[in-house]
């Protein structure tokens, strides 16, 4: 709230001196009040273009949305641009409706690749403009842009992300009982004997989730592909150049079903293995505040699951380490997803957010508010805010780390969201590792 | 909390408009439909009167019954078509054309749909829904309303049925989450039915994971059934009221008792109103998908058609997919047609 | 309708109070058919006062806890109707302009389906024209056609105007912030009408001939006879239908995120705020439980209110006939 006073202030001085200000007219050249009161305008000139409105769409909604809002404040402030935001959880299924209606937004917040491929294909997507080109490839790598790079054309530029390869813990636990934090998989699995030796079930899983039930049970899936295999044969298997039941997808699949499948090891908290597949997957951590589970593998965003209170921090009540790789001559293999900014008009303004929303200013802008991971090459480190964040950004600045995008994201949507969505559901409830992938590999749009 | 109505201002003068364009109209068209036809009426008799003088045969005049009809069906036909013919015809056609309607598909779509492994189970899932929910729906609500008709407190307790009806979607998944969830054994329960099995000394279980006996459907369907027992209680209330006392008074000095009162006297006053409601329930059962989705998604061999083709058009971009499945909803839908078909003719060759 | 007894309301009233339900259940003896109803009303009412407790406990302790671990320890407090009503997002506002712009949205979209329905309904029961059964048929038949599957065309048009072989029919209409509302209502009426349509037509086609035949002898047309007969006579009819329309309408969240969602706070209704509260990854959902009973009063309050009307009957209407 702090953050907004300033320009309400402002506005509210304004008012009483009988200006008349519209949101249009804030940012005009003259109005020397505002630009003191909330910054240097002189950085937003090239993207000025006075009076115009840009709508946005995605599926980031109420505070994370408060905070993107106040992220973009001094933008369109300076520029003129008013930027007219909308989050909603039935962002895909929405956006997919109002495309075909021909009412689509000027710019979208794309979590799928693999979305974002077939609105380019259908000619829906406006391909970057120069700028933004330029912008983009300035700040990520070449490893993220390909996934928003459609026949050669990139449709947009990456923009927030998150890290799933962690394992969520309990520092304070872990002091108390004197477990180590794992850095090898022998050493995970070493781990979990112990806990369970104890009498105790180490691991703890959810993959409820309404009408995406399933999704983190394919996250652990594509985690142990990139652990089990090379991020070449990872390629292969979301690009269905090998067959989905292939013997190393099986093995990948096996290897996960050794911790997920296995009554000793789980469900901490919420009882057998079966009952992850109606376990909420934002209730699935928790039991590790109360001691009844050890670890639980879920993305850098879990950290806004915890209950209020409670101090995420390499010193505090939970915390998460890298899930480490099965054969560390391999690298470091990460599992990340995030967001790309695709644009469904190409008028100027929208290119100018498009762009500014690729700049390093944005970044940091945002980074500083708080609960922001991003890959821009350009966010300092320092300006982000909680420990898990810091961690994220640090692994996917860290040029040795190997990054995969999440691969049920990028297949197509029948099977990203559907059918490997389902099968994962069957195979926790007890079908064997064959017939569910060649059920998966039968539904593969031909 | 600092809300100013003025900020509203906007919005009343939208309100304001439309009620303004609601009595416009409306009133406009009882006016049309009024004025019109006593000056055409005005101008048949002076018409009349000539053809009488000069010994002309006059026409009937059913074709200006017509126009009236038009008249009274014009707005109602003219949205229908905007709003649900012409997109039911648009399904229709992309159910014969490619994923994304670029091109003729054929029959494809539909041989996808029956070749479907799981398609099968979906069509005997929708089959139980459509045999459970109309039949208990309405026998929970007919009784109901029987039950609490002029007893004290009738506003109260009918308002308790009607609730679920007034709770908004999002707020009964998690009525329904609060009734199935499962803990082990071991843990503290937070589910209600398995809160129950406990106390009972029992094992609690994964209830919608129960595919014995299709148990995890049914426990869907109540869900439903909770949703529509009100709606059934509504309407059949009011048509209860609509007896008239003389037959109940006629049929109490026959000396008839309670169970003859209600199949001779009470079930056929009622007959009209009890078969909407068997067949609003069942179309709107043929159509539900938001229950299943927020609560299984399909999985576990629950999933209906209407879940079915909202994923296939909506989240997997599958137009023709979708579509194939909505035009098999109109294809069930056939039966109850032809039964209504059959009710309106009996109707008017009784008038 | 089928109807072998003889119509329901042709016989004037009498003062008598009874009905035959209220005879069955005085003869069933009142206690089994207290008991009866009893369990019913709770069978239906347990569920919902679990999500009333809940809706009153710390956030942490419905993750954990049934909701009838309350009674044991008690544990209250307002926050989740805090958030919901007063905190929340910056950016979206209080929850009070929502519930504008639910009531903005739903009275009109109550108030066309109702009059128009009633007017179709009438012309297909009671002017005689040629097909009119037909057009009945197909109006009742279009009932099962998914909404999902009309809102992309109706959203083109809005957006695009509607084209035949190359011809514009219709203009695009570019609406934007309040005026959304207008698509809203439009498209709210057209999905209502084929079950309004079907249910007044239940209704009205049961009126008695006699009553409609007296009339037109007297030499009222059929707009006098809807005004000043059918009207009135259908008023418990026309009732349940206006409280399920508001219902539809008030609690309808998938037509609201596409028509009514480009307006941001300036449109959007109650069902689309209250689906975001719960956060980016559905964290905060407890917050749902209080908002579900916050959305839940004003449908309760019209229900209530328009009790009266269902009780006032057919027939308190046909002495006025």
């Amino acid at each position: 709230m702090a953050v907004i006073s300033g320009p309400r202030q402002a506005i509210a001085v304004a008012s009483a001196l009988g200006l008349v200000l519209t949101a249009a007219a804030c940012g005009g050249g003259g109005d020397d009040d505002n630009a003191a009161a909330t910054g240097d305008c002189s950085v937003y000139d090239a993207y000025k273009h006075e009076g115009t409105e840009v709508s946005m769409y995605a599926s980031i909604r109420d505070t994370e949305a408060d905070l993107l809002e106040q992220s973009w404040a001094e933008f369109t402030e300076c520029t003129g641009i008013t930027i007219k935001y909308e989050g909603s959880g039935e962002f895909e299924a929405q956006l997919q409706v109002r495309v075909d209606g021909g009412n689509a937004p000027d710019i979208a917040f794309i979590p799928q690749p693999g979305l974002i491929a077939r609105f380019a294909e259908a000619g829906k997507l406006k391909a970057v403009g120069a700028e933004t080109k330029t912008m983009a490839e300035a700040n990520y790598s070449a490893d993220w842009l390909k996934y928003a790079t459609v026949g050669g054309q990139l449709y947009g530029a990456p923009f927030g992300s998150n890290v799933k390869s962690f394992v969520w813990y309990s520092p304070k636990t872990f002091t108390e009982k004197g477990y180590k934090v794992p850095t090898t998989w022998d050493e995970l699995i070493a781990l979990s004997d112990q806990i369970a030796a104890a009498g105790e079930k180490p691991w703890c899983a959810g993959i409820e989730s309404g009408d995406a039930t399933g999704w983190p049970a394919t996250d652990w899936i594509e985690d142990l592909m990139l652990r089990t295999q090379t991020p070449e044969v990872y390629d292969q298997w979301v690009n269905h150049e090998i067959p989905f039941n292939d013997p190393k997808v099986a093995e990948a699949v096996d290897k996960a079903g050794s911790i997920l499948k296995n009554d000793k090891y789980v469900n901490g908290g919420f009882g057998d293995s079966k009952s992850i597949s109606t376990t909420a997957f934002q209730e699935g951590g928790l039991p590790i505040l109360e001691g009844k589970c050890a670890l639980h593998r879920q993305a850098s965003f879990y950290a806004n699951q915890w209950p209020e209170g409670t101090k995420v921090a390499e010193d505090g009540d939970v915390y998460a380490f890298y899930f480490p790789a099965v054969d560390a001559a391999g690298g470091k293999p990460i599992l990340g997803a995030g967001e790309f900014t695709v644009a469904f008009t190409d008028r100027p303004e929208v290119q100018a957010v498009q762009t500014y929303l690729a700049s390093g200013e944005h970044a940091n802008a945002r980074g500083k508010l708080g609960n922001w991971v991003s890959a821009n090459k350009k966010l300092d480190i320092n300006n982000v805010q909680n420990p898990i964040d810091k961690l994220s950004v640090g692994i996917l600045q860290d040029s040795t780390t190997v990054f995969r995008f999440d691969g049920s994201d990028l297949m197509p949507a029948s099977v990203g969201a559907g059918t490997f969505w389902k099968g994962m559901v069957d195979w926790i409830n007890g079908k064997d590792t064959a017939s569910t992938l060649t059920y998966i590999e039968g539904s593969w749009p031909k | 909390m600092n809300f100013d109505l003025a900020d509203h201002a906007d919005k009343f003068l939208m309100l304001g408009g439309g009620l303004i364009a609601f009595v416009v109209l409306v009133g406009g068209l009882l006016l049309v439909l009024d004025v019109i036809p006593t000056k055409l009426a005005e101008r048949r008799t002076v018409r009349l009167a000539a053809a009488v003088e000069a010994g002309t045969p006059i026409k009937a005049g059913r074709s200006r019954e017509g126009w009236l009809a038009l008249g009274f069906l014009l707005p109602a036909v003219l949205l229908l078509a905007i709003g649900l013919i012409f997109p039911a015809i648009r399904t229709t056609l992309l159910s014969f054309r490619n994923k994304d309607s670029s091109e003729w598909a054929g029959f494809d779509n539909y041989t996808w749909m029956f070749a479907q492994p799981d398609i099968r189970q979906v069509l005997f899932n929708t089959l139980i829904w459509v045999l459970v929910v109309p039949t208990l729906a309405t026998a929970i609500g007919l009784l109901y309303a029987i039950m609490v008709d002029k007893a004290r407190g009738e506003a109260v307790a009918k308002a308790l049925i009607f609730l679920p009806m007034a709770i908004s979607f999002v707020g009964a998944s998690i009525i329904w989450k609060f009734v199935y969830a499962y803990r082990s054994g071991d843990q503290e329960q937070i589910g209600l039915l398995n809160q129950i099995v406990v106390w009972l000394g029992g094992e609690p279980q994964q209830w919608l994971l129960e595919q014995g006996y299709k148990l995890n459907t049914l426990l869907l369907i109540v869900i439903l059934i909770w949703i529509q027992a009100g709606f059934a209680m509504v309407i059949l209330s009011a048509a209860i009221k609509a007896i008239p006392a003389e037959i109940v008074e006629a049929a109490r000095i026959d000396g008839t008792n309670a169970w003859q009162m209600f199949w001779r006297v009470t079930l056929p006053a009622i007959r009209p109103a009890v078969i909407v409601v068997v067949i609003t329930i069942t179309i709107g059962t043929l159509k539900v998908f938001d229950i299943v989705r927020t609560m299984t998604n399909g999985n576990y061999e629950t999933s209906v058609i209407a879940n079915e083709m909202y994923n296939q058009s909506f989240r997997y971009g599958e137009t023709g997919h979708g579509s194939a499945l909505a035009v098999f909803l109109f294809v069930l839908v056939i039966p109850i047609v032809i039964f209504q078909i059959r009710n309106i003719r009996k109707q008017r060759s009784e008038a | 309708m089928t109807t072998t007894n003889p119509p329901a309301a042709v016989v004037p009233p009498l003062q008598k109070k009874s009905t035959a339900a209220g005879r069955v259940r005085q003869k069933l003896s009142s206690r089994v058919a207290t008991v009866i109803a009893i369990v019913i009303a709770l069978f239906w009412t347990i569920p919902t006062f679990g999500l009333l407790i809940s809706s009153f406990r710390p956030a942490n302790d419905i993750k954990t806890t049934g909701w009838w671990t309350f009674f044991s320890d008690p544990q209250l407090t307002l926050e989740n109707y805090n958030e919901v009503l007063f905190g929340g997002s910056a950016s979206s506002g209080q929850l009070a302009g929502y519930f504008i712009n639910s009531l903005v949205i739903t009275i009109p979209a109550v108030l066309f389906p109702m009059a128009i329905c009633s007017l179709a309904a009438y012309a297909l029961a009671w002017i005689d024209f040629k097909g009119r059964d037909w057009v009945y048929i197909m109006i009742f038949a279009l009932q099962i056609v998914p909404l999902q599957m009309a809102l992309v065309p109706l959203l083109r048009f809005f957006s695009q105007g509607t084209e035949i072989f190359g011809i514009q029919l219709t203009p695009a209409w570019g609406l934007s912030d309040t005026g959304l509302f207008i698509q809203v209502w439009f498209a709210h009426t057209c999905f209502a009408l084929p079950f309004g349509v079907y249910l007044l037509h239940n209704f009205i086609s049961e009126l008695p001939r006699d009553i409609m035949e007296a009339a037109r002898v007297d030499g009222a047309n059929h707009p006098k006879i809807f005004r000043s007969i059918v009207l009135p006579l259908i008023t418990p009819a026309l009732a349940s239908y206006g409280i399920f329309q508001f219902l539809w309408v008030w609690n309808d969240l998938l037509v609201a995120l596409i028509f009514a969602s480009g307006g941001g706070r300036d449109t959007q209704p109650m069902t689309v705020r209250l689906a975001e509260l719960a956060g980016t990854r559905g964290n905060e959902w407890q917050r749902l439980t209080s908002g579900a009973f916050v959305s839940m009063v004003v449908p309760l309050i019209v229900f209530l209110s328009l009790q009266r009307y269902f009780v006032r009957g057919l027939l308190a209407g046909s002495v006025k006939g």
